[in-house]
């Protein structure tokens, strides 16, 4: 259940509703709203905080971190994520170390418009 | 801050029932979720709290206080419901209402209708002709609107549309916003629990046979799938409450899942397919039918 608290702060800070700075609800406040436990949404905020998208500052409550460093930080988790499919998927398949390394490099040459793309990307 | 609800080595015995060294702690602001099949305790451990009825032994400790000494003064900040507490069939629920105004100080008539409006009531109708559903709404507003510092609900969503349930739920969600006020409730609907609570406690056989907060507890349980041989070995690993061989699937339930566990199942021989996280419900029923402790 915190998963889907997490993904609702990732997908509004993302999305730019929140911007850098913005304060979080309490999380009092947050769980009578979402009607889940308080634990839960301590949970969220933790994961939240680990993950890089927000800080918390001591009696003052949780805030949306720097923006570059948010998104940086969704970016390079999402990668992580990605990564993992992508072994866990050779791995199923049979797929040796070499023909997965290959198998990226002839990727990345097939599509060199990868780069590019990417440097363009606002924020 | 003392906790909200203490009790140490607390027994209770009947012709055909016993609660057996019941060790509990509620920390202020917390909401708890009592489980447990019908006959484990759940009520029996309520009424204790409430002072309805007395331990044979152990000390019992509600709001910082000692029940039987305190009860009087414990009472007034308890706000307790339960099935089998009756209003007046005759009377209104405007009635009812100022009745328990003209007892409690700290009544809030703003807040009582507010309640009256979210649940839906009509304060001048009379008891008698109110649906089930809406009775327990009545009741839980006369509750409510009182700003007990203590809950204790007996099933307080058993019996209601899911309507009404959500009506309930909301409400109970507005003592989340105070973290003076606590809340122990039971249910055999382990959804409205596993949204709510904080911590479950499982109750079985009159025993506490786990009491954790919600998060670690769905944590720690898995359902893993592998295959391979089903050995006793297999069924020996710390935390194993089910194991169910249908070859060549193995379904195993765990309730100590960590980093360990997988290279273990590994060392045993077996190939692991799949590791899905457990509802509550899950965790509940295998717990009872085990009789492990979860």
């Amino acid at each position: 259940m915190y998963a889907q608290i997490v993904e609702q702060v990732v997908a509004k800070v993302m999305g730019g509703a929140w911007r850098a700075g913005t304060p979080l609800p309490s999380i009092r406040e947050l769980a009578a709203d979402c009607r889940v436990s308080v634990i839960t949404v301590k949970r969220a905020y933790l994961e939240l905080e680990r993950a890089g998208v927000i800080v918390t500052r001591q009696g003052k409550g949780s805030f949306v971190a720097d923006a570059l460093d948010a998104t940086r930080s969704l970016a390079a988790q999402e990668f992580e994520t990605q990564l993992q499919g992508l072994l866990d998927a050779a791995r199923t398949l049979g797929l040796g170390r070499r023909d997965i390394v290959s198998r990226v490099e002839q990727a990345l040459d097939a599509s060199p418009a990868h780069d590019e793309q990417h440097r363009r990307t606002p924020e | 801050m003392n906790p909200a609800i203490a009790l140490k080595g607390v027994r209770k015995r009947y012709d055909a029932f016993a609660l057996h060294d019941i060790d509990l702690e509620l920390p202020t602001g917390q909401v708890m979720g009592l489980v447990g099949v019908n006959g484990a305790g759940k009520s029996t451990l309520l009424r204790l709290l409430m002072g309805l009825v007395r331990a044979d032994g152990g000390e019992v400790e509600v709001l910082g206080q000692r029940l039987p000494q305190a009860q009087v003064a414990v009472k007034r900040e308890i706000g307790y419901a339960s099935d089998d507490m009756r209003l007046y069939r005759g009377q209104t629920l405007r009635w009812h209402m100022d009745f328990i105004r003209s007892i409690y100080p700290g009544w809030d008539e703003a807040y009582a209708q507010d309640l009256l409006k979210r649940f839906d009531l009509k304060p001048q109708q009379r008891l008698g002709g109110f649906s089930h559903g809406q009775r327990v709404k009545a009741m839980l507003l006369l509750i409510f609107a009182r700003h007990p510092r203590l809950l204790l609900l007996d099933e307080p969503t058993t019996g209601l549309d899911p309507v009404a349930r959500g009506e309930v739920l909301d409400a109970l969600s507005d003592v989340l916003r105070d973290e003076e006020r606590s809340v122990l409730f039971s249910s055999h609907n382990t959804a409205d629990i596993e949204q709510i609570a904080d911590s479950i406690t499982f109750l079985h056989g009159g025993r506490i046979v786990a009491s954790r907060d919600k998060e670690s507890f769905l944590d720690r349980w898995r359902r893993i799938l592998c295959r391979g041989e089903c050995t006793d070995a297999i069924r020996n690993l710390p935390g194993m409450a089910s194991v169910r061989n249908s070859a060549p699937l193995i379904e195993l339930k765990t309730s100590a899942f960590d980093a360990s566990t997988l290279p273990a199942l590994q060392a045993l021989g077996l190939a692991v397919d799949a590791v899905e996280p457990m509802s509550l419900e899950d965790i509940f029923v295998t717990t009872a039918r085990g009789g492990h402790n979860a």
